[in-house]
């Protein structure tokens, strides 16, 4: 898929996420629209998946581990086929699949159930030690919060995965700069972030997290690296694609849009589909 | 009587179903030679993950080993792999309903010299109160081989507490079926019944004889699966007997006296005490002072038994 369509394909990801947040009356947008170009990329152009087999045995793994980034993994679940599109109104609902934050056995296409923090990394870990015991040739990938970096048992899977040197396994950190409380240098700074995954053992990749092409290569780069796992920092804008919420990325960490800034939401997003914009 | 550490007879049928079953892997937490998954680790090193003292990333590497197909078995003490973990086991392993099987060592007070830090004696509530976890005890070394070999048979999340001394194996010799989740009566009475796991099997056993002497007919029953709870079992000693005795080398809030007392309130009001540690911590000494000084005895279990007897009607 070349950077145009991967572009739209994001920008109705960005779309999905406003207005299922709009409709639950919560959620966390923010955290969602930041991820939402690595989400487009790795599900319409890198993961090799099977929407209509979900547990195809040699599919890649993604594991979510900013488990409350939910609305974004369950636009791209929907928008690839895993289930109709119209369900992800029910987010949040009762008796909904569409769990708050993410619950494998309720959803085609979900690897782990995440929501508390720090998680995600060990068990896409445990993923990839599987794979090379049975000689599969399937990736694993695993995406965490920037403010998530803070939980030690991100770091204890740091250690285990340069370890094992699992080079089937890429990890990225959505960089968004925020978390609940403020940004990351007023709440506890888990930065530098390439020196800290470089001195655990990882080969390093930074890139801008709204940048096609740079992810791209990036997943590619991390992709043919033998001997260690690769992470890739992707620098990104939390609330990306919505002015509002970029311009006051702590006001919707976990709240949703109202009515009034759904419309105002996707009018911006209907009239600018393209990346970095 | 022979006798075995439960962690003994885990390592060792470990290492034999290892042969048997290529889909097992083995996670430790550095302490491997403790709990004894290091005769896996030597039989199979490619299938035996050491993942150094990081108790929350071996639970949840199991989980992803799991979620892969591999039945994942990981071990370390009791607390550390119930406490410093429990909310990786509560998200990755029972919410996800994945097949690893916490199998942890050195539970309950007879850890001994190592003191309060290292004595588990709430893992039964915690892992207890967590959906979809099964939860067993096995009474002695026999009955370990047993119970590892139906959790793998078993597909799901399974926390089972072994612990560090050796004990009689005293179901050496009873005949009963072992199936997870059905409790077994290892020797019949009229006057009351003694519901007993772990270690507190034996001593119950050894209770009874001591009150047969005194002319009380005492039933004691090997409650090995705390977790799904032998309910029909537990009404029916209380309807038969009219009196229950719950012994257990753990807190008596929440584990197995609190489960038993729980479907009493509910099923078959009867007379009952409960055996175990009253709400303290422990501390460093032989696992006999330990249990002699916290009366986790047999004198203990029959002074309960002559109690709770003395208020039937």
């Amino acid at each position: 898929m070349n950077v145009t369509d991967l572009a739209a394909r994001a920008n109705k990801l960005r779309q999905h996420i406003i207005q299922m947040t709009c409709a639950a009356s919560s959620g966390h947008p923010g955290g969602s629209l930041s991820a939402a170009d690595i989400i487009a990329v790795l599900y319409f152009h890198q993961l090799n998946h099977r929407p209509q087999e979900p547990n195809w045995p040699e599919r890649d793994r993604f594991v979510m581990s900013k488990g409350h980034a939910a609305p974004v993994l369950y636009a791209a679940l929907a928008e690839t086929g895993y289930f109709p599109v119209d369900y992800l109104k029910t987010l949040r609902r009762v008796d909904s699949a569409l769990q708050g934050h993410i619950d494998m056995l309720s959803v085609p296409g979900i690897e782990m159930s995440t929501g508390s923090l720090g998680q995600g990394l060990s068990t896409a870990n445990g993923m990839a030690l599987a794979a090379r015991l049975d000689r599969k040739s399937w990736r694993v990938y695993c995406l965490l919060g920037d403010g998530e970096c803070q939980e030690g048992q991100v770091w204890e899977a740091a250690m285990t995965a340069a370890h094992y040197k699992l080079d089937n396994l890429t990890a990225i950190v959505d960089h968004n700069k925020f978390q609940i409380d403020g940004c990351l240098e007023d709440i506890k700074d888990p930065r530098p972030f390439a020196d800290k995954w470089r001195a655990f053992g990882w080969n390093v990749l930074t890139c801008n997290g709204h940048d096609f092409k740079a992810l791209i290569s990036a997943l590619d780069k991390a992709g043919k690296t033998k001997g260690k796992p690769s992470v890739i920092i992707a620098d990104t804008i939390k609330g990306k694609g919505v002015s509002f919420m970029e311009a006051n990325p702590l006001d919707y960490h976990g709240k949703a849009p109202s009515a009034e800034e759904e419309k105002r939401a996707l009018g911006e997003l209907c009239r600018l589909p393209g990346p970095g914009q | 009587m022979r006798s075995e550490a439960t962690r003994d007879a885990y390592g060792r049928v470990l290492a034999e179903l290892g042969k048997e079953n290529p889909n097992i892997v083995v996670l430790d937490a550095d302490l491997s030679v403790s709990t004894k998954t290091c005769i896996f680790a030597k039989a199979f090193p490619d299938r035996f993950f050491d993942m150094g003292i990081a108790e929350q990333d071996m639970i949840g590497t199991a989980a992803g080993l799991a979620a892969a197909g591999k039945i994942a078995f990981a071990s370390t003490f009791a607390v550390f792999a119930t406490g410093r973990a429990w909310d990786q086991i509560r998200m990755s392993v029972a919410y996800t309903r994945l097949n690893v099987k916490i199998a942890a060592t050195h539970a309950g007070i007879t850890t001994g010299e190592d003191g309060a830090s290292h004595q588990a004696n709430e893992d039964i509530a915690i892992m207890r109160a967590l959906p979809n976890m099964t939860v067993v005890v096995p009474a002695d070394a026999l009955e370990t081989e047993k119970v590892i070999r139906a959790a793998v048979a078993h597909y799901g999340p399974m926390y089972i507490r072994l612990s560090r001394p050796k004990v009689p194996v005293v179901t050496e010799g009873i005949n009963y079926d072992f199936k997870i989740g059905q409790g077994a009566v290892l020797r019949d009475g009229r006057d009351a019944t003694v519901i007993a796991c772990g270690l507190m099997v034996g001593k119950a056993l050894e209770a009874a004889a001591l009150l047969e002497r005194t002319g009380l007919s005492v039933r004691v029953v090997d409650l090995h699966t705390i977790k799904p709870l032998d309910q029909e079992l537990i009404v029916r000693c209380a309807e038969e007997t009219g009196a229950i005795v719950t012994a257990e080398e753990h807190s008596i809030l929440g584990g197995l006296g609190g489960a038993v007392a729980e479907t009493l309130v509910e099923n078959a009001v009867v007379p009952m005490l409960r055996v175990g540690l009253h709400d303290v911590f422990g501390e460093s000494g032989t696992p006999d002072e330990l249990l002699a000084k916290y009366d986790l005895t047999p004198e203990s279990i029959a002074a309960a038994v002559t109690a709770v007897v003395k208020r039937k009607k």
